[in-house]
């Protein structure tokens, strides 16, 4: 029996491991979306669970990650992924909502000041079959809205002041009947997940880079005791970074591949709702035209609005890290209808 | 050779339950659906009294309208079937128009804070009736089609599924008015 070389050692055996079960989650995420409603629920919550298992995964790659740069570590590090990979999911099914309407400084809409919003998200509900989403409005004056809850029973849909402001009735109803597919498919569910555990892991990438940086200086002061196991190291230590720093990448490319699709179908479904695709294509329209961003949206929850609320200009870059597809494709699938 | 006819006649039986019960599933929706829009019509009857109460406060000669409008609505209440229903919902619909017509010349009405409520509420049920029906219609086809389709039109026949009846939509005329132009 050959021995292993010096340099495999059980723990790089383990990420090595690990890093192949990314894969089964990826391609679970990666599929295809379908463009049957009734499909597109149970896929989903499919979706959901992969995101899960794939957040998980990472969790541990990452403190194994940490293993190799600070020996040691893992005494503390696999507790941490341990408490992180439980409560990451558990605060993402059951709380994701409540954080998104923080982060979006969004407040209930009283049904007195509200009366049409109220009147319109009740009459949808009932078009769509499920319990009245809850509303809340965002004190805004750029002209978006998106939708949040993990199932339609804890279904939100939050609106600007700017979009109450600048769209007509029948536009706002498009916007409205939008939103409501988004939850009746369960899209909601993933994209509210999404913007926890990519936080998560986003925040977690950003610390140990900062660490390893202290600590390969550290280590590189301490000693130039070269020799194969030195290279070996340092090898591992360049993985590790470039892991740290393509985690979040991968995490927010996932994202959007998953979410580009399903503005399109919530658009023909809140067409099909309405029965009336020409108020959601002239909101579209308003909506692509107004070139305010909107202050409370950032990076992570770009991808609920039903426009992207941070203007950023077109180009092959931005095409690619798009969370939206082009609004002018989207207004030309709702005219031919 | 009988195990392989135990397992067909399983799969047979597994299949009838699947699609009866299916079928079970969609007709309660229907029926569910249905309820929904008599909440809402009744909802609709509920404000009327109030709106009238309101209009006379203001309008006090336009005795005609309000008794139109009382009527049209006990009429629509007590109406035995669903065709006499629909009639009448159509003439309180008429009535109510005329009623928002005469509000129209008189500006202190207008901008009364309860008149304007009852009239969003208004507008708002009567959306969500016309949601609630569409909703009923969708449920309606869906069940109309399992019923139809082949081999699930054996089952139906079984067991005595009746075709569900459509909801004639007299097209609310707001649905073709609003027509935002862009040059």
């Amino acid at each position: 029996m050959t021995t292993l070389p010096e340099w495999v050692t059980p723990n790089r055996a383990i990420i090595a491991i690990l890093v192949l079960f990314l894969f089964v989650p990826l391609l679970v995420l990666l599929a295809p979306a379908t463009t049957n409603i009734y499909e597109q629920m149970s896929w989903n919550r499919r979706k959901s669970f992969a995101l899960c298992a794939f957040f998980v995964i990472l969790i541990f790659i990452l403190a194994l990650l940490f293993e190799e740069v600070a020996p040691g570590a893992r005494i503390i590090a696999l507790p941490l992924a341990i408490i992180f990979a439980t409560l990451g999911p558990l605060v993402g099914y059951y709380n994701s909502d409540k954080i998104i309407l923080k982060m979006s400084a969004a407040r209930p809409a009283t049904r007195e000041e509200h009366l049409f919003l109220q009147n319109t998200v009740e009459g949808l509900a009932i078009a769509a079959g499920i319990p009245t989403p809850k509303l809340y409005v965002i004190e805004d004056t750029a002209p978006n809205a998106f939708a949040t809850g993990r199932n339609p029973e804890h279904g939100v849909i939050a609106v600007t002041t700017g979009l109450l402001q600048k769209l007509n009735r029948r536009e706002i109803e498009g916007v409205l009947a939008h939103e409501m597919s988004h939850i009746k498919n369960y899209d909601t569910l993933l994209g509210s997940l999404a913007v926890v555990l990519v936080g998560v892991v986003a925040l977690l990438s950003d610390w140990m880079l900062r660490n390893f940086w202290r600590t390969s200086r550290g280590r590189r002061r301490a000693g130039r005791s070269g020799g194969r196991g030195g290279q070996a190291q340092a090898i591992v230590l360049v993985l590790a970074i470039i892991m740290a720093i393509l985690a979040p990448i991968i995490a927010q490319l996932l994202r959007l591949a998953v979410s580009r699709r399903r503005e399109l179908l919530a658009d023909a479904h809140g067409a099909f709702l309405t029965r009336y695709p020409d108020g959601l294509a002239s909101a579209l329209e308003k909506l692509d035209a107004d070139t305010e961003p909107l202050e409370v949206a950032n990076k992570s929850t770009a991808h609920l609005y039903i426009v992207n609320p941070l203007r950023e200009h077109a180009g092959l870059l931005n095409n690619l890290f798009s969370t939206h597809p082009s609004t002018r494709e989207r207004i030309a699938a709702l005219r031919a209808m | 050779m009988g195990m392989i006819a135990l397992i067909i006649f399983v799969v047979f039986v597994l299949y009838i339950v699947l699609a009866y019960n299916r079928l079970i599933t969609l007709r309660n929706r229907i029926k569910n659906a249905w309820a929904q829009i008599d909440v809402q019509l009744k909802r609709r009857y509920d404000l009327i009294p109030n709106l009238v109460e309101t209009v006379k406060g203001y309008a006090k000669h336009e005795r005609e309208v309000f008794e139109k409008v009382t009527e049209a609505r006990a009429r629509a209440i007590g109406a035995a079937s669903v065709k006499d229903q629909g009639q009448a919902e159509n003439q309180l619909t008429g009535a109510l128009k005329t009623l928002f017509a005469v509000a129209e010349s008189y500006p202190e009405l207008k901008a009364n804070q309860n008149f304007m409520m009852l009239q969003e509420e208004l507008a708002g049920t009567e959306g969500k009736i016309a949601y609630a029906r569409q909703f009923y219609n969708d449920n309606v086809m869906q069940y109309n089609i399992l019923r139809e389709k082949f081999p699930t039109n054996i089952i139906a026949g079984m067991f005595n599924f009746v075709p569900q009846d459509m909801f004639e939509i007299t097209v609310p005329a707001e649905r073709e008015a609003v027509k935002v132009k862009f040059d």
